[in-house]
């Protein structure tokens, strides 16, 4: 077990050495030259190459790639080019939101999600599993952003029930903890839908229900548990979507998150910064699944065997 | 066509067929069907006051900010849009199949290093990784369709790669080697048209997918560039209006979610008609 986990450790070490390799190799290639960018745009050519030679832009790929790999085993994620600040600061200062907007989103498509798909999976093939599995289609089919206006529009413009944007309250977390839930709920309800059918029709649900248990005994205790172990993968999975996909939802809500930061930095060609945003992404995909198959185990006696 | 017969037979699936098929249709021809030149800004498309006039009267969907009409733009937006979404998914179902492909069947070195390499794909933010690309390189047309293919080929590759380990196990295959074949005649004639249905399935989903990622790369300004229409710049070019004009937003969006459902209705009705297996666990 230990040497297992060892493993998968360094497994996830050398993936994020990938994803920095690939990032830095894609910045470095793309045209956007960022002490352009800094310079503006009337700068003169003397000026680019003092401020390229200054970021250290003038070096030859490997050196450049070989210094921020030594600065990042070291824990400094390099300087903002634009902001001129620790990179590694400025995602600290913005990961609280993030995660808040996260940890929101998650229990609304979960609880959403548990609700539907149980539901569906109880009354398989009548009009309510129907209505159900269509929802759930649109619910993965519709765009982020238009439905994130959407919501703006009825319950902030119109009916002027929450904020149209900012963060702070509990009230400015319910409309993008929404969009993204909602949203997101299609895929777990969809899941447990299909978990659930496949418990119940397994004999310890025929004995339970011959030994005269209530229905709802048998779906909520006995069902559902046994049911539950692909939403802790899945739950696994949308950790790490949710680090890299928040740009659109952030950019709409104006949620200070990192999602922020990575746009403005794309835009400002900031390379530390969206070095670091992607490192950050993987690094939470990594962890998701690694977190959803140490969970694993600790639900289903049965895994721990193999 | 015994498929197209299962397909027509399920009421949501035909229902995702038909607007499939209006899309296209509709696409093909914009230019007979526009009632205005999309890039038109026409004098009489706004009020008085320069505002958007809103749906009815001439103008059926109403008028843009700049006074084009938006019926026009969402018909060519349609274009824009499965361009990107045939050539993006061709690329992206092209080389998942060619990596799952060599991965599954000659593994060796090769085929770790390819599968370890899509094992790292599979770590990337894919938004976050899509939108740095859109941004940083000049947005076109062709561009976003790029961008959209380097993204989406990852998962098409891990599932062409376990169903061709799957099938290299299999004794038709190790009958056809013992016959002779080269890799050449078991790749291409017999290993190649047991995944084709997998490649319509996923390249029916990944339709979806990509109008989506299209939608919000656009929406974001990286996408397709105005005065190109398409659907997700029609709606990037209103937003800071659509108090005022939400009709501007929300038919667009609506085209949007309803072309990409579609699209997933059918593949996932495909993937029940061509795979038994799964059928019905949704």
């Amino acid at each position: 077990m230990a040497f297992l986990f060892f493993r998968r450790l360094v497994q996830i070490a050398l993936i994020l050495l990938g994803v920095a390799a690939i990032t830095f190799l894609l910045l470095y290639a793309l045209p956007a030259d960022p002490a352009r960018m800094i310079a503006g745009r009337s700068a003169t050519a003397q000026t680019v190459a003092n401020i390229r030679r200054e970021l250290g832009l003038d070096q030859p790929f490997l050196v450049q790639f070989w210094t921020y790999l030594t600065n990042l085993l070291q824990g400094n994620l390099g300087r903002s080019y634009a902001q001129k600040t620790d990179v590694a600061t400025l995602i600290v200062a913005r990961l609280p939101a993030t995660l808040t907007l996260m940890l929101a989103g998650i229990v609304v498509e979960v609880m959403l999600g548990l609700l539907l798909g149980t539901i569906a999976a109880v009354r398989r093939g009548g009009i309510v599993d129907r209505l159900v599995m269509m929802a759930s289609f649109v619910g993965v089919s519709a765009p982020q952003f238009v439905v994130a206006l959407l919501l703006l529009y009825v319950f902030a413009a119109t009916l002027g029930w929450f904020p149209m944007s900012g963060y702070g309250t509990f009230a400015h977390v319910v409309l993008p903890a929404l969009t993204l839930g909602v949203l997101g709920a299609g895929w777990y309800a969809r899941m447990v839908r299909s978990a659930m059918i496949d418990v119940l029709n397994q004999d310890y649900v025929r004995t339970a229900r011959a030994k005269g248990l209530s229905a709802r005994r048998i779906i909520f205790r006995h069902a559902l548990p046994n049911a539950i172990l692909p939403i802790i993968a899945m739950i696994g999975i949308d950790i790490g979507q949710f680090m890299g996909g928040v740009v659109v939802v952030e950019a709409v809500y104006g949620w200070p998150g990192i999602g922020q930061l990575a746009w403005q930095a794309i835009q400002q060609v900031d390379i530390p910064i969206i070095m670091g945003v992607t490192l950050t992404s993987a690094l939470a995909i990594v962890l998701g699944n690694l977190l959803a198959d140490l969970i694993a185990p600790v639900i289903d006696p049965r895994i721990r065997t193999r | 066509m015994h498929v197209l017969k299962s397909l027509v037979r399920q009421p949501t699936a035909l229902f995702g067929l038909v607007i499939v098929l209006a899309v296209i249709v509709l696409a093909v021809a914009a230019p007979w069907i526009a009632p205005f030149d999309p890039d038109n800004q026409m004098f009489d498309g706004l009020s008085l006051e320069g505002a958007p006039l809103p749906p009815g009267g001439d103008f059926l969907l109403g008028t843009d900010t700049l006074g084009r009409d938006l019926f026009s733009r969402l018909l060519f937006g349609a274009r824009t849009s499965l361009i990107i979404g045939l050539v993006a998914n061709g690329i992206a179902v092209g080389i998942g199949l060619l990596v799952g492909i060599v991965a599954g069947y000659l593994r060796g070195f090769l085929g770790t290093l390819l599968m370890r390499f899509t094992d790292l794909m599979m770590a990337f933010p894919a938004l976050l990784l899509a939108i740095v690309l859109a941004a940083l390189l000049r947005p076109s047309l062709w561009i976003v369709a790029m961008v959209i293919a380097m993204v989406n080929w990852v998962q098409i590759a891990r599932i062409v790669y376990t169903e061709t380990r799957g099938l290299v196990e299999r004794d038709f295959i190790m009958a056809e080697r013992s016959l002779g074949a080269g890799h050449g005649r078991i790749l291409f004639l017999h290993i190649l048209p047991h995944l084709i249905p997998t490649a319509i399935v996923w390249g029916t989903l990944g339709i979806a997918t990509t109008v989506l990622l299209e939608a919000t790369l656009s929406f974001l300004g990286i996408g397709v560039q105005p005065p190109q229409p398409s659907w997700g710049n029609i709606i990037f070019e209103s937003q800071s209006y659509f108090q005022a004009a939400p009709w501007l937003v929300f038919f667009p969006g609506a085209i949007i979610l309803l072309t990409a459902l579609s699209f997933n209705l059918v593949g996932d009705a495909l993937r029940d008609i061509l795979d038994p297996t799964q059928r019905g666990r949704g």
